[in-house]
């Protein structure tokens, strides 16, 4: 490989054709490219064709309905950041997405980008996931709508085919008494890879009981895990210290973490547990101050 | 920081004249190099931790596209073992050149086994895997105390233990034995007797620019060399010697510098770029990668030091007794020597031994580090004495003070101290509001002292006057730290002259006097020296200009304030340093002065480090909250450039204690060969580093100059350990103090 075909479509339609041609061609989608640049440069992957998405309308910007919020899958982290509304819905969305690299990295990186580079740490996928998203797919044949979860199928792997990328997300709008917040842990405070990440969306009654949880876990498997069990306990209960206890305890046995240099996974099973505690207090107290 | 009533200059921190290159993106750095017709350089390099090379085959390589030449350590001359001069540390210089091209043996993973230049750094890269190397693998040894084992695997066939068996190698490359007095009567008469055992980790210098080199061959033989060094002269010096060149026939022109840290001070690809350029009869340009970098230069030596100190009810040091095991990594000369002079010089103990192990293992060769071996040996020492301090239910700094050296103790490693600034320092920490304010939950504090020698050594300054009376000051000390201001700044006090008008360049190997390496914190001192020396030079030539112009006797002129002034009785007006320059056609002809020095009497710096610290005690993170530097500069000629030097050291003394480490799997494989998993603390994982800069000024300088590069990075290791014991209620003795460990210590306690 010499040389690289550079895209930038204006438009979805624009995109069709050059969606067709990566069917024959190696392709990739290029959002902030902090993933894709990369690795091209160290050789790990070499496209002959990048298709720029970042021109199109649909995927860079962001909508918060009565009912639903759309979020552009090109939706640059540093910008996420700077909207107190999207802090105000998807706290815990927008916590994963704000602590990637540094403020350089956050200029550029993309949670269409995060998910689709389907890293078992990428830090965007799991607020995403407990906040019950959506991916709205589009292809040459318009567009499909799958649940966030279904994208990443092992490490590096995607449910996408060849011609198709994520245009945007779609999130139910939080109900009052309901919030997200995600909390990650790293050896130093920037510039590191998640050892476990770990998001909580909670709902609470005026009497603070909880109605309804999702809690999923980063990087201690090859996807998120959706700890269903988590939820399931929380639900009924005022989350009371015992409650958050007893789920720290089933964090901690869920997933298959590896050791690795970056932690054992003894330390990361402990990991999960302490974060799951945490996480859980953060979105809960959030949801208690929306009722 | 510090006043200043006696100097105009001295003291004062203007701007850098290297800085608006810098911050505007034109300086330019070892990788800015190019050259009309330039290949591309790159390296073969060791897939096995330890394995001998059956063969090399470069036929393929050879005749593929672009490529113009390749080798291989056949291709450099078969050098004796001889010991030479390298900066700040003694090299062998045939290990020198088989670190930097594996012959017979490869001893790391990384190792360099051939290099090839092509037309491009793709071809070059492609040709590389043509090259059909035959190993047969060997069993690997990464641990000081495996490797010292009867049944270790052997690196050197060659190599035996000084003083030990002579037929048998062994991995024991030197002793060393330092005693005083009667330990055995020391410790009887010690009351409370502290015994431990720490481990430090091998840590990389972690540069950010990595090596570069830029070389080109003439017909003529002379060789011509770019590349970002601590030291252009012992480039040439290394590079003639393994490529048997007369050092006149090569010429290092030294680039911008992106972070050395000592490591800077030896060479890798300098050789083997002029050998391709002489092969191939283009230049040849080659720039490491990080992972190169990271597998295959630096780091420093992990080590492991026992400590056993003994001290009275009242708080005096009696006996102590230190073994310090340092990594060498795959070639002898590890920092062993200096940690051992080191490990107690800041105090006076009666009674004491001190035993140094220096033990190759299949890890990179190891490359000067700050302070080299002392920030591991006062890690050991100094968390040994906190812990006494708390067993005597002393405050840490005041157990210090009762046995801090001074003017005229003996040092530990044996001459006696002149004017030293130790006591005045650990006063300057214990009356810091720092050290007295409050803690909150889960947060602790510590102290930390620090030592090192600082050196003299060679060098040169030459001044030229321009004709408007302006001044280039030229050596050829690398700047490092600021190095040219403060060069500048001495040369205005001298002559009396705006530090504005006076351009200082670091010139290469040609058209500089002779410069030792810009290491062992001597740039300021030593070549600080020659420029004091050369400007003086340059006064006394400028008032005998006046004297002659005015008929009167030299001795009758005085200098001030950047003009000779001449006698009453002659009725003349003073002349200013441009009005000599503007008639020197007529006085004499150019005014340039030099001077050339063995710098003497470097000065001992000392420093107290204070850092807070707040650990979760759920996650075993560490947080450093609040850090002050305090050490005695002698004098601060650059007091901003001076505190850059502490908090430097400081950041990289933290890194250290908390997350730093090469992490490598049983077959020697380096795991963590990037900054992302090589943890150095980012901008946000410290805080605002204070400093303040004691002044006790060293008698031998004519300013008073200690050394202040060094100094810094030696406290940290034990102030940080120090607060995550108070803060965790543990107590650390092995590093790093990363999230895992720390919990498990927690968990243990
Ligand atoms: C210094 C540094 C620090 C980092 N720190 C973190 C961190 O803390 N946490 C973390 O999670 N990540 C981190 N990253 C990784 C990276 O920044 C994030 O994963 C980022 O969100 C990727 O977004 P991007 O837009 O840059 O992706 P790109 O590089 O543009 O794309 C990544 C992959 O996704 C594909 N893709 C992109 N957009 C779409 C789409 N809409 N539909 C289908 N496929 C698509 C691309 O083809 C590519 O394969 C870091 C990276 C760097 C360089």
């Amino acid at each position: 490989m010499e040389s690289v075909q550079y895209h930038a479509p204006q438009s979805l339609e624009e995109a069709v054709p050059l969606l067709k041609q990566a069917r024959q061609t190696p392709s990739r989608i290029l959002a902030g490219g902090t993933d894709l640049l990369i690795q091209m440069r160290a050789g790990v992957k070499s496209p002959e064709m990048l298709i720029d998405i970042k021109k199109i309308p649909e995927t860079t910007g962001f909508e918060i309905g009565a009912d639903e919020i759309r979020l552009g899958a090109a939706v640059p982290s540093a910008v996420m950041d700077e909207s107190p509304e999207l802090h105000q819905q998807l706290p815990g969305v927008v916590e994963g997405m704000e602590l990637i690299g540094s403020t350089q990295v956050q200029g550029r990186a993309t949670p269409g980008g995060n998910l689709c580079n389907a890293s078992p740490a990428g830090d965007g996928a799991p607020a995403m996931i407990a906040s019950s998203g959506q991916c709205v797919v589009f292809g040459p044949n318009g567009v499909r709508t799958i649940p966030v979860e279904e994208v990443c199928t092992a490490p590096g792997r995607t449910s996408l085919a060849d011609d198709e990328f994520i245009q945007e997300f779609r999130f139910p709008t939080p109900k009052a008494g309901q919030a997200d917040a995600y909390l990650r842990f790293i050896p130093r405070n920037e510039m590191d890879i998640a050892v476990v990440g770990v998001a909580a969306n909670i709902t609470v009654d005026a009497g603070g009981i909880c109605t309804a949880a999702k809690v999923t876990l980063g990087a201690v498997g090859p996807t998120v895990v959706i700890a269903t069990e988590v939820a399931e306990l929380l639900v009924g209960t005022k989350l009371d210290d015992a409650t958050l206890e007893k789920a720290a305890e089933i964090a901690s046995g869920l997933g298959s973490p590896i050791s690795d240099k970056r932690g054992t996974a003894e330390f990361r099973h402990r990991i999960a547990g302490v974060l799951t505690r945490r996480v859980i207090k953060i979105a809960a107290t959030r949801a208690g101050e929306r009722l | 920081m510090s006043t200043n009533k006696d100097y105009k200059w001295v003291g004062t921190s203007p701007i850098r004249p290297d800085g608006a290159d810098k911050v505007t993106g034109k300086a330019a750095f070892g990788a800015d190099k190019n050259l009309p017709g330039m290949l591309h350089g790159k390296i073969l390099r060791s897939p096995y931790g330890h394995a001998k090379i059956k063969s090399i085959d470069t036929s393929a390589a050879e005749s593929a596209p672009g490529v113009l030449a390749v080798m291989t350590s056949k291709d450099l001359p078969d050098l004796a073992s001889e010991m030479g001069e390298a900066g700040e540390s003694a090299v062998d210089f045939r290990d020198l050149s088989q670190n930097i091209l594996a012959a017979g043996k490869v001893l790391y993973h990384g190792h360099a086994v051939a290099a090839v230049a092509a037309t491009s750094p793709k071809l070059a890269k492609q040709a590389l895997k043509l090259i059909k190397v035959e190993y047969e693998e060997l069993p690997v040894v990464l641990e000081i105390e495996d490797a010292m084992a009867d049944d270790a695997p052997i690196l050197h066939e060659n190599q035996f233990t000084p003083g030990g068996s002579q037929d048998k190698p062994s991995n024991i490359a030197g002793k060393m034995k330092l005693p005083r007095g009667d330990i055995e009567k020391g410790f009887a008469e010690a009351d409370v007797i502290v015994e431990r055992e720490f481990t430090t980790p091998t840590v990389h210098q972690g540069y950010i620019e990595p090596h570069a080199v830029t070389a080109s061959m003439s017909a003529s033989g002379h060789a011509d060399v770019w590349c970002c060094t601590q030291g252009a002269f012992v480039v040439r010096a290394m590079t003639a010697k393994v490529l048997n060149m007369d050092v006149g026939k090569v010429k290092v022109t030294p680039s911008e510098i992106g972070g050395g840290f000592g490591a800077k001070t030896t060479v890798y690809l300098e050789p083997i770029a002029v050998k391709l350029s002489e092969m191939s009869g283009r230049p040849v340009k080659m720039v490491m990668d990080r992972e190169e970098v990271l597998r295959a230069t630096g780091p420093t030596s992990a080590s492991v030091i026992k400590i056993k100190l003994g001290a009275t009810n009242d708080g005096k040091l009696v006996a102590a007794e230190g073994t310090l095991k340092y990594g060498a990594g795959a070639y002898k000369g590890s920092p062993m020597g200096p940690g051992c002079m080191c490990v107690f010089a800041s105090y006076e103990i009666p009674n004491f031994v001190v035993r140094g192990f220096d033990v190759v293992l299949n890890k990179p060769k190891v490359a000067a580090y700050r302070a080299p071996g002392a920030p591991m040996a006062a890690f050991a020492m100094e968390s040994v004495m906190n812990e006494m301090a708390g067993k005597l239910d002393l405050d840490p700094i005041d157990f210090r003070l009762e046995n801090a050296v001074k003017e005229g103790s003996v040092a530990a490693y044996g001459p006696k101290f002149p004017a030293i600034g130790f006591v005045e320092t650990l006063k300057a920490a214990k009356e810091h509001p720092h050290y007295s304010a409050p803690l909150g939950k889960n947060q602790g504090r510590g102290v930390g002292t620090g030592f090192w020698f600082n050196i003299g050594m060679q060098s040169s300054a030459t001044l030229n006057v321009n004709e408007s009376g302006s001044v280039t000051l030229i050596t050829g000390s690398a700047d490092i730290g600021g190095s040219r201001a403060s060069m500048a700044l001495f040369a205005a006090e001298e002559l009396g002259i705006d530090y504005d008008l006076i351009t200082p360049l670091v010139s290469n190997t040609e058209e500089a006097g002779y410069c030792d390496v810009t290491g062992g914190s001597r740039t300021t001192f030593a070549t600080g020296m020659a420029v004091v020396k050369a400007s003086k030079n340059l006064v006394a030539n400028m008032k005998k200009r006046a004297a002659k112009t005015w008929g009167v006797e030299v001795d009758e002129v005085l200098w001030q304030d950047g003009q000779a002034v001449p006698p009453f009785s002659s009725g003349k007006n003073p002349m200013s340093m441009a009005e000599i320059a503007a008639s020197a056609a007529k006085t004499g002809g150019p005014l340039t002065a030099s001077a050339s020095l063995t710098a003497q009497g470097a000065g001992a710096g000392f420093g107290v480090h204070i850092c807070d610290v707040e650990v979760d005690p759920e996650t075993g993170k560490t947080d450093v909250i609040r850090y002050t530097a305090i050490q005695d500069a002698g004098k601060a000629i650059h007091p901003a450039y001076v505190e850059g030097q502490y908090q430097g050291g400081a950041a990289q003394g933290i890194g250290w204690a908390l997350n730093e480490e090469y992490v490598y799997n049983d077959k020697g494989v380096l795991q963590n060969f990037g900054f992302l998993d090589y943890r150095m603390p980012v901008a946000n994982d410290l805080p605002m580093i204070d400093t303040v800069i004691v002044e006790v000024p060293n008698p031998a300088h004519p300013y008073g100059v200690r050394g202040v590069g060094e100094t810094p990075i030696v406290p940290p290791l034990a102030a940080v350990a120090e607060a995550v014991n108070n803060a965790a209620g543990v107590r650390i003795t092995d590093l790093p103090i990363s999230p895992p460990r720390l919990l498990a210590e927690i968990d243990a306690k």
